[in-house]
């Protein structure tokens, strides 16, 4: 997915270096383009600075330097139109999970009554309308990060920022929850920024795998995912992924060692 | 059907103690202003009944005015600190030395200030509640998972917001660990207040005054019920406490209820 010549492209970085305070290298001129509706997947080794990547395009944390624009704006003026989905769920625990969905509107001061129909159907479309009165605590691991990808719908999001999302659940749920999110991308037209170091999730979800390699961190090598869509629990057996996922993993391997892409 | 049964047995507890002590003193031939029996000690709470319920009464405000102020003058000093990290460094030692400011020697400062009576009293449980209840609440209030901020912030929330939606729930349980604290250390600040700085004028004084009192009388019976009635006070302190706690609480932390199954 190629986005028409002349068009602005929804996220890019060009040439941009993160230093933490520390003093430390995170990132090296990193340049990176992605379109709308792509889904693209940072892949690497711990250390690579893909989940910095992330926070950098979130607008959570500077570029030191080199620039960031989203849609042609700062992260910080696009943010509106980003969602970012964190590592555990985050939910507020005081709140229950309809209240915990419809935090942003409520930041935001939505009107409640627009704020409780975007609720009742964002959780209907994570199948979680049953347990809207119920307190995270009362949820599974993987119920949990259902809700937190409601709340970050409710603010119907163009961008969605996903840093390891699923990597915390048992390979079943986190199999389903793949699932659900392509099929919610397919649905919401959003353009998706996705961090993980689980090649199989990341050939399975992606139109671009962009592999990251560690100290510091850089863009090593850029590898096209080119199953067909719909993609289901058969896609995973068929030869084409297995195939796939070889070649990403033996990359991802590469880069660890610190040696270039093969 | 348990509830009950405990109840029950704590029953049969307390009728075996009093029908142990009663025996002892009996047989034992120890002189009432020694230790008097259970008896005695009933009919000194019933002659001196209206007096001892005016003792408690004036105690039980001048500890409960201590620990709220206490209280709300803790959450707003915790709240400032939470803010500004830079006069908590600043500041935050010095709440130490309300804890070891010897209160014997500033309670002529307090008589001086505002007067031997109730109010100074107060000004005694206060300072003596502060510190705990300060922190407590601080710590809770700074040590918000850091993710939860990033939450707030992609979500642009105001400061404020992130103060009374995050910072402020999220510090609760922390907030009232050092509440029980300064409960039940109300009662005693009290009690010994009114040693140093209570009022001596007939019906003003509180159960500290009283229990002087019966002391010089030599009134050892009476003396007993006093005690008697500063411990139900102190229970009573710390079974409020407790109340609130769980009616905030019980919903989704884990202190106040067993975790329920999903």
């Amino acid at each position: 997915m190629v986005g028409a010549a002349g068009t602005v492209p929804e996220v890019q970085l060009s040439a941009v270096t993160k230093r933490f305070r520390s003093g430390s290298l995170a990132l090296e001129d990193v340049s990176l383009s992605v379109e709308r509706g792509e889904f693209v997947t940072l892949l690497g080794p711990s250390g690579c600075g893909k989940s910095t990547l992330l926070k950098l395009i979130s607008g959570l944390s500077p570029a030191t330097t080199g620039e960031v624009r989203v849609n042609g704006m700062t992260p910080a003026a696009a943010r509106e139109t980003m969602s970012f989905i964190f590592q555990d769920a985050t939910l507020l625990p005081w709140r229950t999970v309809e209240r915990n969905v419809g935090l942003g509107l409520e930041l935001d001061y939505a009107a409640r009554a627009v704020r409780e129909e975007r609720v009742a159907k964002m959780l209907e479309l994570v199948g979680l309308s049953h347990v809207a009165k119920r307190y995270p605590r009362e949820l599974s691991g993987g119920m949990k990060m259902r809700v937190s990808i409601a709340r970050a719908l409710a603010s119907r999001p163009r961008i969605l920022l996903l840093d390891e999302p699923f990597a915390a659940l048992d390979e079943m749920t986190r199999d389903r929850l793949n699932e659900e999110l392509l099929r919610l991308k397919e649905e919401q037209k959003w353009t998706v920024i996705f961090v993980t170091h689980s090649v199989s999730e990341a050939v399975f979800l992606s139109s671009r795998i962009v592999v990251l390699a560690p100290h510091p961190g850089r863009v090593a090598h850029e590898l096209s995912v080119d199953l067909p869509w719909p993609r289901t629990e058969e896609t995973r057996e068929t030869e084409a992924f297995e195939s796939l996922v070889t070649k990403a993993s033996r990359v991802l391997r590469s880069v660890s060692h610190g040696g270039s892409a093969a | 059907m348990k509830k009950r049964w405990i109840a029950l047995n704590s029953a049969i507890v307390f009728a075996v103690l009093v029908a142990a002590w009663d025996r002892a003193v009996a047989w034992s031939h120890v002189p009432p202003y020694i230790l008097p029996g259970p008896l005695a000690v009933a009919t000194a709470l019933y002659v001196r009944f209206p007096s001892l319920v005016n003792s408690l009464w004036i105690t039980t405000i001048e500890a409960a005015g201590g620990l709220v102020a206490a209280i709300l003058a803790g959450m707003v000093i915790s709240m400032v600190f939470a803010q500004w990290r830079a006069l908590r460094q600043l500041v935050y030692p010095y709440t130490i030395l309300l804890q070891t400011v010897p209160i014997v020697a500033v309670a002529p400062l307090i008589i001086n200030w505002v007067g031997a009576g109730i109010a100074a009293v107060m000004v005694v449980t206060f300072i003596i509640c502060l510190a705990p209840v300060i922190a407590n609440a601080t710590q809770g209030l700074i040590s918000v998972d850091e993710n939860l901020i990033q939450l707030f912030m992609m979500n642009n929330a105001t400061p404020a917001q992130v103060l009374l939606k995050l910072r402020l729930p999220y510090a609760l349980p922390h907030l009232f660990t050092g509440v029980r604290i300064a409960a039940g250390i109300s009662v005693i600040g009290g009690l010994t207040g009114e040693l140093f700085a209570g009022s001596t004028r007939v019906g003003e004084g509180g159960l500290g005054y009283a229990i002087l009192y019966a002391s010089n009388q030599m009134e050892i019976s009476y003396l007993f019920a006093l005690v008697l009635a500063a411990t139900v006070l102190g229970f009573a302190f710390f079974f409020v406490v407790m109340f609130v706690e769980w009616l905030l609480l019980h919903n989704w932390h884990e202190s106040s209820r067993a975790t329920a199954s999903e």
